[in-house]
């Protein structure tokens, strides 16, 4: 007796009914689909996420600094004495070849609070930076229509802008926003350039922008020595870690920190914010393969619910088949590889129907597959096959010849 | 001549106690090669029992069977399947081909769990066919055959192992009277042929195209008589 015989007698048992033998099939294919599309959703969401905060520049390090309303309490209270802002001087220190290899520039951030007017039109930017021209590629802000400002306007104190799309809409709806006039606190900016869009990244919206250049704004409205932020980038996001010393080395020594624990600034790592996000995404992954997991159990009891049945329908069968000499390995075979092939071939539509329906944006993620998710699905439904085949298999194996052929 | 079957003793008891039921209450039977039996009697008499004994599908609380020169009680149940497939071929009253098979692929059967391949196993089973008159039906499935059909068929499949013993179990209970007289031709040509046949039937005609007759009552053989 052939293996290659018995799966003959397998495929025309399956054969013989061909409604049962599809129902349960597409369990399993809905198992293994299920497996795979949600597993890629959690995995699609959490590189959607990650995407939004590269767009941040994965290589920035940003500065802020501890003094005053940031930390409350006593602890800023205690430290108010000894602790300095954030200067100019700062970041040019940070920008330095020879102490900071690893730190390919550094811009200074005043930060402003005001609102900008256009006629009746107004807005309130969510980020009102005053910096150098460095801050666009440090940040990874690229400048879409227009100009970026230059170091000349910088020295020169001009009153020019570049701005975020959610301001120019505000502000100018769809008429062209470059060569007019915005006033922001009181004070004439004229919009040399609209920003890329950067979308949201989960905090703030990333478009609600003004940027214009730091003597400007310092002179205007944040007065000179009171920097926001300093925004640092390393030379790559590898380098990350040798930069992020680098700056405490510079700064612990320019602002006199004699306690490490105890800074007056403190540095915000986009690294670590991805880390973060995507350990909290994993969770949400896990969570829906879970779910997946058990719509794939579900199938296998479906696949031994069947195969009982089938057994006991074709329990004279099995009778006749043992009195002309089937052995018991025989009958086992035959309906273990009716299980397989039911799993096998479930399987194989579940991986097609997984792979395809991962092409289509589901609650407005894109699905991105995880190979893994794939072998795993369709070793598992094979498995399911095998194992809960193989109680009514053994049961089929097991009939005494008479008592089979007596049943009716 | 050789003994094909010998029953000795065979005792087949359902239930305990008072409960106790005998099918078969000591039984001796000796068949030697080349006869051709028919075992008659009432329902309840023990023949079916009897016949599921001698056919290895049913194992005795008493007694000695040995077939062809082995002890059957003795096997387990893989060398049991071998005995099944080599030694015997049944004819059951209900036919019993496998559904939506054809009539070769049912007869090739038995040959294919013997593990005969290709070539072989379809001449065999084509001249099995080609004896009981059906070479011009071999790709009817059974539900296009008429009865008679059918259990030509079975015969065939029972003839394609060349077994020592071909067991009929009331093979024309359920065959029209043209039907029942085929069979009955080709079981004695069959036995011309130097087959063992033993049949179980309960239809005096049938019993009398064989050469001995037993009759059996309350688990006991009756009488044992040669017919011609």
């Amino acid at each position: 007796m052939s293996l290659f015989e018995i799966i003959r007698f397998a495929l025309r048992g399956l054969n013989s009914n061909k409604l049962r033998t599809t129902l349960t099939t597409l369990g399993i294919a809905i198992g293994v689909s299920s497996v795979i599309i949600l597993l890629a959703v959690g995995n699609g969401s959490s590189k959607a996420v990650q995407a939004g905060i590269e767009k941040l520049g994965t290589n920035t390090i940003t500065i802020q600094s501890n003094r005053g309303g940031f930390g409350g309490g006593r602890a800023s209270a205690a430290r108010a004495a000894s602790s300095q802002p954030l200067t100019v001087a700062d970041a040019v220190a940070l920008s330095d070849a020879v102490n900071a290899p690893d730190i390919k520039q550094a811009a200074p951030v005043a930060g402003a609070n005001v609102a900008c007017a256009v006629g009746t039109n107004s807005s309130t930017p969510g980020t009102f930076n005053g910096t150098w021209p460095s801050w666009f590629e440090a940040s990874n802000t690229s400048v879409k229509q227009g100009t970026y400002f230059t170091n000349d306007d910088v020295t020169e104190g001009r009153h020019v802008a570049v701005i975020g799309n959610t301001t120019a809409t505000d502000l100018f709806g769809t008429s062209n926003p470059l060569g007019q006039e915005m006033r922001c606190g009181g004070i004439p900016f004229t919009i040399i350039g609209v920003t890329e869009k950067k979308g949201s990244n989960g905090f703030q919206d990333g478009d609600s922008l003004v940027v214009a250049p730091l003597t400007a704004v310092q002179r205007s409205l944040t007065g000179y020595n009171n920097l926001q932020s300093i925004v640092v980038q390393a030379k790559s996001a590898k380098v990350q870690d040798l930069a992020q010393t680098e700056i405490n080395t510079i700064m612990d020594a320019r602002h006199k920190v004699k306690n490490t624990n105890n800074r007056d600034y403190r540095t915000l790592n986009q690294a670590s914010l991805l880390q973060t996000t995507s350990s909290s995404n994993s969770v949400f992954t896990v969570l829906l393969g879970m779910v997946a997991a058990i719509s794939l159990l579900v199938g296998g009891i479906g696949i031994t619910n069947i195969m009982l049945v089938t057994v006991i329908e074709r329990t004279r069968e099995i009778g006749i088949r043992k009195a002309i000499g089937a052995p018991k390995r025989a009958i086992l075979t035959q309906f273990l590889i009716e299980a397989t092939i039911l799993s096998l071939v479930g399987g194989l539509i579940g991986v097609f129907g997984g792979l395809v329906g991962s092409h289509f944006k589901i609650v407005g993620v894109q699905p991105v597959i995880i190979p893994a998710s794939v072998f795993l699905a369709f070793g598992v439904s094979i498995l399911i096959g095998v194992f809960f085949g193989g109680y009514p298999a053994s049961r089929a194996a097991s009939l005494r010849p008479i008592e089979a052929l007596r049943y009716e | 001549m050789s003994l094909v079957i010998d029953v000795q003793g065979a005792v087949k008891q359902y239930g305990v106690g008072d409960a106790a039921i005998f099918a078969l209450d000591g039984v001796d039977l000796q068949i030697e090669q080349g006869e051709y039996v028919a075992i008659m009697g009432p329902s309840g008499s023990g023949k079916s029992t009897l016949m599921n004994i001698m056919g290895a599908l049913d194992n005795m609380t008493k007694g000695k069977y040995f077939l062809d020169g082995i002890e059957i009680d003795t096997l387990d149940e893989n060398a049991l399947s071998v005995v099944r497939g080599r030694k015997i071929g049944f004819i059951f009253q209900s036919f019993n081909l496998i559904p939506r098979t054809t009539a070769l692929a049912n007869v090739e059967l038995p040959l294919a769990y013997q593990g005969i391949k290709g070539k072989e196993r379809r001449e065999r089973a084509m001249a099995a066919l080609k004896v009981v008159g059906l070479a011009d039906r071999v790709n009817h499935e059974p539900t296009e055959l008429s009865g008679g059909q059918q259990q030509r068929v079975a015969v065939a499949r029972a003839l394609s192992t060349r077994p020592a013993l071909l067991l009929a179990d009331e093979p024309t209970g359920a065959l029209d009277s043209k039907s029942t007289h085929d069979l009955l031709d080709l079981f004695d040509q069959i036995n011309a042929a130097g087959r063992t046949v033993v049949v179980i039937t309960h239809e005096d005609d049938v019993a009398q195209r064989a050469k001995r007759v037993v009759r059996m009552r309350d688990g006991k053989i009756v009488s044992d008589v040669m017919n011609r």
